[in-house]
């Protein structure tokens, strides 16, 4: 499914998508987005160069596979629910840290962020697992 | 008092180490294992003052506490009687088992079962609360379910295994029954406070529920008629077993249930009625069928139902004889049957063979268990000064003073039988001259002769010094009659209608025994009636049930997806129709949000879409009318406020047709498969479901079953959500772990799709 | 606008049952898709229609200014659409799977375990 005009705006929408699902992601919590929206972005970017490419192109340039990422951001969404049972307040409430450096930085980071980070991989997993499986069902 | 209960757990966490003794030590683990139950027995005798001071040593700490359920332990005297025998003979049972199974590959198995059963036991005769007994009840039932099927290769023992669990299951589950109404009835359910209660309980509405349902346990478990046939086809077990669970502990766990509550049960017409009826039909049923046998063990089988028989009996008269009675010959019996058992194996296990017919002369190749055969033989026929005497000529003088002439005649005659089973397994196999049997009798072990001969001993002994066998029992007797008893036990009571009646019973049984081949000839008939007994109907209702199982997955499972999918569907839209129609009033036709142009358009698409889906005859068709309806809902979220829904719901559509893409044309073409009428009828209920989901839309609107949450979430989630992305900040932060479960789902799905392709089953074509 | 989206939704609601009667594995697939729309603009459309409103806090305030889009039900069928897209996916793939074992996209010649 090897196209000219396909590829070749795929190499140009490629890091579009994956840009504007990072960005997604970041402002999610403030502006629409969040991990849902921005892992099926991300998804659809791989998924069409797997269709443009081929997935064994598209998974060396993902590096990891992609039900390693289910794995990866089931637990790390597990796992930013930990910190809270140290705190001694319920599996998962939130814990926020202010990072304030005068002039250069003001954010506040929280393991909602490592959370919502959870989500995004479960989903780029889920969508390209089933993706590349289908496609190798072609060969 | 906390090493009541440790004690009840101890045999549980040793049975964890046995496979590692065994590992080390092989058969010679048995007695080391022993140590432990020694132990019990000390420790279970040193509480025995205390019961008989009236301060019996107890534990309790709350197990489920708002269910009344507590984990507690009482010992007084008739707890501590078993808790005695079953740590006393187990001691020795760990010591046979080791010298029987010698080489057996899963002996190591054997001692672990053997331990888990000693401590269910325990926990069965020393529980205090009515729950924690049952619990410990069917352990005994499921630890007995696998010693029955110790050799589960074999189709016998699978089947006397399952039917002693589907048996004593039943009866334990009727039990459990009983026993909440009785915790009802009693206002406790500790059994201590119970057994006070005896006035309040019998004039109880449920007395008579209660009764007919732990009667059921009662039993089931010790092999009451006509429940009685589990206990000689369970002969299949290892001898080990048979002489522990079914002679001397577990089969006397219904006796005991029956004895431990006759304070708060006992003494009524209906107990007394039910007790006698089913205790004499026992005794006769077993007395009898003893006779026919010729396999020491099924010999000695029938006739332990008939002694169970006898102890129920015996506590259904419920005087303050038949009690001590009941008592005396229960310990005597344990005793006696648990070393003929035992001798029983032995035999088998030097001879090759059970056989008493062709059995003959061991004597003088096994003296030492030709000398506990002897004994024990001669205590089971109530003939030397033993223990089981006294509690014979106790026993026929509680008979006899119940006035009953019936009760009097089956006594006598299970007697008899009695002293037929006694000849035969403790003198015929080991008089005369030596028989030839598969193998050469040598004798057995020291591990195999040292149980028998101490038991037969012990009986012999307690008879010989009664007043130490009376103070040993008092307190039991006491805790069955629910008052300080006196008792005082001796061998002879001077020449009286018992000692007559004794001495006819020995006489009938003698003469039985002479004309034993003949007896066993007459007794082909019982044979040919036993066949189309209990045994016969246990196994026609499980067929039945089977037929029942299949009679109604043939109705209820067609197996096409459809049908299940319509009663769905329809069960739905009758509990919901129901629901909506009972509220009466019709619902608020009012718009607040006017039409616009733009809504009616994308309502329009919506709607000519979801038609076109189902129009369309090609699957492209089909599939890009779907992504239009999709693609219309996403735009009614953007109207009306929810841009992160619709931005899901592009994307989602955009994946879909990637998917459906890859796949659609692996997938088979559309075709009319359906008839038109069913299309019809398809149609007229989607339709009609459809319309009632409208209605329901319509009435949700203006329907508030609860105050919104909503603005909880609008005014927290920036100063405690650090986020003004209010749906977002629910996902991850308030509602964090519903999310956490649906990626979970998420995830599963994808690895199932991953492992429907990429696992196929070998031998298929692999694409 | 509700009693015309109340209408849509009988309709999505119809044509998805239909649609899953088929005894055709795709229309089965299809008939899915179209409920779970239905299901989604049901949930939606009960907790009420507020035009363009979107629960986005203004930046710098501290709460959501009245009237808004109920952010609880968004959130709800946020993770109803991912779902059903993993469900969608694994149902695809399992059909196809079973139409491959059966060589027929007829459900009515799956009506055994044991196949």
């Amino acid at each position: 499914m090897s196209d000219l005009i396909l590829s070749t705006a795929t190499r140009f929408l490629m890091p579009l998508f994956l840009t504007f699902a990072v960005f997604l992601l970041l402002r999610g919590h403030n502006e629409p987005g969040g991990g849902f929206i921005a892992g099926l972005v991300a998804a659809a970017g791989f998924a069409l160069y797997s269709l443009a490419y081929s997935p064994g192109r598209m998974l060396q340039l993902l590096r990891v596979g992609p039900r390693t990422l289910i794995g990866w951001g089931l637990l790390l969404a597990a796992v930013s629910g930990l910190p809270a049972l140290a705190a001694g307040t319920p599996f998962l409430t939130a814990l926020w840290a202010k990072l304030h450096i005068p002039g250069l930085v003001n954010l506040k980071v929280g393991t909602p962020l490592i959370f919502d980070v959870g989500v995004f991989l479960t989903v780029v997993g889920v969508v390209l697992t089933v993706v590349v499986a289908l496609q190798e069902e072609e060969d | 008092m906390t090493a009541l209960p440790l004690a009840v757990l101890s045999p549980f966490a040793l049975s964890a180490l046995a496979p590692w003794a065994h590992a080390r030590l092989k058969h010679h683990a048995g007695w080391l294992l022993a140590v432990l139950p020694a132990i019990l027995t000390a420790f279970f005798g040193s509480l025995m003052p205390l019961a008989a001071s009236g301060a019996p040593a107890s534990f309790r700490t709350p197990w489920v506490a708002s269910a009344g359920v507590m984990f507690s332990f009482h010992a007084d005297g008739l707890a501590l009687l078993f808790a005695v025998l079953i740590s006393g003979i187990g001691t020795f049972i760990l010591i046979y088992a080791g010298g029987y199974l010698k080489g057996h590959p899963q002996q190591g198995r054997m001692f672990v079962f053997l331990l888990l059963f000693m401590g269910s036991m325990l926990g069965v005769v020393l529980s205090d609360n009515l729950i924690t007994l049952f619990v410990f009840w069917e352990l005994t039932s499921l630890t007995s379910y696998l010693l029955i099927g110790f050799n589960h290769e074999q189709e016998r023992s699978r089947r006397a295994a399952l039917q002693a669990l589907v048996v004593t299951g039943t009866g334990g589950l009727a039990m459990l029954a009983g026993f909440l109404l009785l915790g009802t009835a009693a206002g406790s359910m500790e059994l201590s406070e119970i057994v006070e209660k005896g006035d309040q309980i019998r004039s109880a509405a449920l007395y008579l529920p209660v009764l007919i349902l732990v009667l059921m346990g009662a039993f089931t478990k010790s092999a009451q008629f006509p429940f009685h046939h589990w206990l000689p086809n369970a002969m299949e077990a290892p001898t080990p077993v048979s002489a522990y669970l079914h002679s001397a502990t577990m089969v006397k766990a219904g006796v005991f249930l029956l004895a431990r509550l006759t304070p708060a049960l006992g003494g009524t017409p209906e107990w007394e009625a039910s007790l006698t009826v089913f205790g004499a039909a026992t005794m006769l049923a077993g007395g009898a069928l003893a006779l026919v046998k010729t396999d020491l063990k099924q010999l000695l089988a029938y006739s332990t139902v008939a002694s169970l028989g006898f102890m129920v009996m015996l506590l259904g008269i419920g005087s303050p004889y038949a009690v001590k009675g009941c008592l005396v010959f229960l310990t005597a019996h344990a005793l006696y049957k648990g070393a003929l058992f035992m001798v029983a194996g032995a035999v088998d296990h030097e001879t090759g063979t059970r056989d008493a017919s062709a059995l003959s002369g061991l004597r003088t190749g096994m003296p030492f268990t030709a000398f506990a055969a002897v004994l024990a033989g001669l205590a089971m026929a109530g003939l030397g000064p033993w223990l089981s005497f006294i509690g014979k000529e106790l026993a026929l003088e509680a008979v006899l003073g119940g006035g009953n002439l019936w009760l009097t005649a089956v006594t006598v005659l299970t007697s008899a039988s009695f002293v037929t089973v006694a000849g035969v397994t403790g003198l015929r196999i080991f008089s005369g001259p030596p028989s030839a049997a598969p193998k050469k009798a040598h004798e057995a072990p020291l591990s195999m002769w040292i149980g028998p001969v101490w038991l037969a001993i012990k009986g012999a002994l307690l008879g010989l010094m009664a007043g130490k066998a009376a103070a040993f029992l008092a307190p039991a007797v006491s805790s069955v009659l629910g008052r300080p008893e006196q008792m005082k036990l001796a061998l002879w009571h001077g020449v009286n209608a018992a000692l007559g009646l004794s001495a006819l019973s020995i006489a009938l049984g003698a003469a039985a025994y002479i004309g034993w081949d003949r007896v066993r000839s007459a007794g082909r008939l019982g044979d040919t009636i036993l066949k189309w007994g209990p045994d016969r109907l246990y196994d026609l209702s499980l067929d039945a049930l089977s037929a029942l199982a299949r009679g109604q997955t043939r109705v209820v499972q067609s197996g096409y997806l459809r049908y299940y999918l319509l009663a769905v569907i329809l069960t739905v839209m009758t509990l919901a129709g129901h629901a909506l129609y009972s509220r009466g009033e019709p619902p608020v036709m009012v718009s607040t949000v006017p039409v616009t142009a733009y809504g009616a358009a994308v309502a329009l698409m919506i709607v000519a879409s979801a038609i076109a889906a189902v129009l369309l005859d090609t699957r492209l068709g089909a599939i890009a009318a779907l992504g239009g309806a999709g693609g219309g809902v996403a735009l009614v979220y953007v109207m009306y406020g929810a841009p992160d829904l619709a931005m899901t719901q592009f994307l989602v559509e955009t994946l879909t047709i990637i998917l459906f893409v890859l796949i659609i044309f692996k997938l088979p073409r559309f075709a009319r498969l359906s008839r038109p009428w069913s299309r019809v009828r398809d149609g007229l209920i989607s339709i009609a479901a459809g319309g009632m989901m409208a209605y329901l839309a319509l009435v949700a609107l203006h329907v508030d079953l609860h105050p919104p949450i909503s603005s909880y979430f609008a005014e927290n989630s920036v100063p405690a959500g650090f986020g003004r992305n209010v749906v977002n900040v629910i996902l991850v932060d308030f509602r964090a772990l519903d999310t956490l479960g649906e990626i979970s789902v998420l995830g599963l799905a994808g690895l199932g799709a991953y492992a429907l392709l990429k696992l196929r089953l070998s031998g298929r074509k692999a694409v | 606008m509700e009693n015309l989206l109340a209408l849509v939704i009988g309709v999505l609601y119809a044509a998805g049952i239909y649609m899953m009667l088929r005894r055709s594995l795709v229309k089965l697939i299809i008939g899915l898709a179209l409920l779970s729309n239905a299901a989604n603009l049901l949930i939606f459309t009960s907790g009420g229609l507020v035009p363009a409103r979107p629960p986005l806090i203004a930046r710098g305030e501290s709460a959501l200014a009245a009237p808004f889009a109920d952010p609880l039900p968004q959130a709800l069928i946020l993770t109803a659409i991912v779902i059903s897209f993993g469900v969608m996916a694994f149902a695809l793939v399992l059909f196809y799977r079973a139409a491959e074992e059966a060589g027929a996209d007829d459900l009515d010649r799956l009506t055994s375990t044991d196949t």
